[in-house]
């Protein structure tokens, strides 16, 4: 099994018919991903990619019966779209896009919250490469070839740096059953420790690779939480070693500004809650490959 | 984004905070000028950089006579200060601020920050100010007040009165300090800051709450709505390779070693540099050239990398998933037509046409060092860098 997306999995595309929606929307079609439709406001009911177009979410989900959504929205109406996709009972939505201000995450987070925990929308992204169950289904832009499918879970802060991991796997034959892009921002739909625990949860799953970087608390908070609940092996990574304190690297939540924030800091506390870290980024298969016992 | 002193008081003296009185002067003409202007018999003179602890530096003069105040002015204005939040470089002081000096019966500290842990604003307050945060945090953590603001409905005014209440003031005082702290989370929340430190605050003989000093930081992500916080950008405060880059929506951060990167993604950026630490190298900078990065672009990222003096080499590594192996490889074609680079330059091309991408560069024959790996890229990045290894 894979979590959040599989081949069934009914996927819409908000933003469908922009330059970057089109051309992603093809790619995970060609992938195998059940695009059912697309959210744009202003031309529903005529049809793009062959597939039917929206309005509104809510209309979208009533015809199709869209359990996802992935998000092309620019940045300054993306927190919009996710608050849809809420209200229109989507399970899952992936948001791709980079930009969107930390208040309207804030606002987007608080108003997940307004369902019971049985309904709520799992948000993943923003600023993310988004999902991928390798040979099933991909709900993101990542290059699909470099994926093999098996049995190891992966989450990522980094879309590029997730690639990298994937390949140097496929390398070594190890395979992958969901992989997350959490995204570089500093407030995410979701965190590590939601995508622990179904991976954790997923039979098929044999051991977790998370990649971190600096900045923010929530790799501490995932490493303490794999120390008490999580039987599988996971294999971490903090990048920006080298990341200079108080300046933003490129990510808008990476930056040093508190005590924990650092590299080396996060990999100690990965090591002090059992989890093996990778000595550096080139070795995330050889590492990998140990906890298997390969 | 940062703004300077005198741009966060107008900004938070615009919401209703009450700050002492005070003008920016350009020249030592203009500071006297303000000088007389606000009048009194004591101003203190603040040179204007983009970092904290000037008063320890030497950035802060109390001036008693209009000559005292042309002197301040002409010591500061045009020089670099260092503080210990700078850097050794230090920043250039193109600005000062003139302020009436008042005197005051407390200083305390008002700060407010987005906390990513608990994924709200948090009010932070302390009957210690002129002290910096993370100094009380360490010698005195139960002087530090804190609140969370609930985002659905924003600050309440009881959570502010409990903040004013806890800080020690009388009953006129605390009213003061309600409306200054509402005040300035309306600043904070309407102008999409991320940072807000008001420290000291102080409160003043006739019992009014007002900010002394105010630092303001805002989230870039959200510069597109506020057009009069992102008029006040001001590239001097910046490395001047920095301020380039941004020029070109490049995301860029000079750093000391003299292995030039170029690389897609924060976080493969981020990696990049550490590989290189790892094989005995130095990075000289951070550089994303982000998603779809065109020929043009790269050769831009290639032109500003090449103009940092200590480049001894410079590192291409791209994993393609919406960038594109080919334009990579046809950016760095252009760049090398058109630039005059007397460095190695290695390339690492991987996922999105790749094999195009090579092809590309092997029929270039442009000398590069090319490499499959991430771990090989840096090795031979640090081997070309001492001159251990070249073009084939």
């Amino acid at each position: 099994m894979s979590i959040l997306i599989d081949e069934k999995t009914p996927v819409i595309v908000q933003g469908m018919t922009g330059d970057k929606g089109t051309f992603h929307a093809k790619e995970m079609i060609e992938y195998g991903t059940n695009v059912v439709g697309g959210v744009t406001p202003g031309k529903g009911g005529g049809r793009h990619l062959d597939r039917p177009l929206f309005n509104t979410v809510k209309e979208a989900v009533k015809e199709t019966g869209a359990e996802a959504s992935i998000t092309f929205v620019a940045p300054a109406f993306c927190s919009d779209a996710i608050m849809e996709c809420a209200d229109a009972g989507i399970r899952l939505v992936c948001s791709i896009t980079d930009g969107i201000p930390a208040q309207d995450m804030m606002r987007v987070k608080r108003y997940l919250m307004r369902y019971p925990r049985e309904h709520r929308t799992m948000m993943v992204g923003p600023n993310c490469a988004g999902i991928i169950s390798p040979g099933k289904a991909m709900l993101g832009i990542m290059p699909g070839h470099i994926y093999l499918q098996g049995n190891v879970g992966v989450i990522s802060r980094s879309g590029t740096l997730g690639y990298e991991a994937a390949a140097q796997m496929k390398d070594r034959g190890i395979g992958i059953t969901t992989s997350v892009g959490i995204g570089g921002d500093p407030i995410n739909g979701s965190s590590f420790l939601d995508h622990l625990a179904l991976f954790e949860e997923d039979p098929e799953t044999d051991a977790v690779l998370m990649i971190g970087e600096i900045g923010g608390p929530q790799e501490a908070e995932a490493s303490a939480w794999i120390k008490d609940n999580m039987s599988k092996p996971v294999v971490g990574f903090v990048a920006g070693l080298t990341a200079p304190k108080g300046r933003r690297m490129g990510h808008a939540g990476a930056i040093i500004s508190a005590t924990g924030d650092s590299a080396a800091e996060k990999a100690e506390i990965m090591r002090a809650n059992g989890l093996t870290v990778a000595p550096n980024p080139s070795e995330f298969g050889s590492t990998v490959a140990k906890v298997l016992g390969l | 984004m940062d703004v300077h002193e005198y741009q966060a008081k107008e900004l938070l003296g615009s919401f209703g905070v009450p700050v002492a009185k005070g003008a920016v002067a350009f020249s030592p003409d203009q500071a006297v000028y303000a000088a007389t202007e606000l009048g009194g018999w004591s101003w203190a003179v603040k040179a204007q950089i983009h970092a904290g602890a000037r008063g320890k530096a030497g950035g802060i003069k109390i001036c008693k006579t209009y000559h005292e105040v042309r002197e301040a002015a002409q010591e500061l204005l045009g020089k670099r200060l260092v503080t210990h939040q700078t850097g050794p470089e230090g920043k250039p002081v193109q600005r000062v601020y003139v302020e009436a000096a008042e005197p005051f019966e407390k200083e305390l500290y008002l700060g407010f920050v987005l906390d990513r842990k608990a994924e709200r604003v948090r009010v932070i307050a302390s009957q210690e100010g002129g002290m910096e945060i993370e100094e009380i945090a360490r010698t005195n953590p139960d002087a530090i007040l804190q609140v969370t603001v609930e985002p659905a409905v924003g600050l309440q005014a009881f959570q502010a009165r409990e903040l004013a209440f806890q800080l020690g003031l009388s009953i006129k005082q605390a009213q003061s300090c309600v409306s200054t702290i509402m005040n300035a989370y309306r600043a904070f929340r309407d102008c999409d800051a991320q940072m807000l430190e008001i420290n000291p605050l102080v409160v003043s003989k006739d019992d009014r709450v007002l900010a002394l000093d105010a630092k303001m930081s805002f989230d870039d992500n959200a510069l597109f709505r506020r057009p009069n916080v992102a008029d006040m950008y001001d590239p001097s405060q910046q490395d001047p390779r920095e301020a380039q880059a941004a020029e070109h929506n490049l995301n860029y951060i000079g750093l000391e070693g003299d292995i030039g990167c170029i690389v897609n993604g924060a976080g493969l950026a981020m990696a990049t540099m550490d590989m290189i630490k790892h094989a005995g190298g130095e990075p000289a900078n951070f550089l994303d050239v982000g998603g779809g990065a065109s020929p043009d672009r790269i050769e831009t990222a290639m032109k500003l990398i090449v103009s940092d003096d200590n480049v001894k080499a410079i590192l291409v590594n791209i994993f393609a998933g919406i960038n594109r192996c080919d334009w990579v490889a046809k950016g760095v074609v252009q760049a090398c037509g058109n630039l005059d680079i007397k460095v190695p330059l290695i390339v690492r091309l991987a996922g999105t046409n790749v094999e195009e991408g090579n092809r590309i560069l092997k029929e270039s024959d442009l000398k590069l060092i090319t490499a499959e790996t991430l771990a090989e890229a840096a090795e031979k990045a640090v081997q070309a860098c001492q001159g251990k290894l070249q073009a084939a």
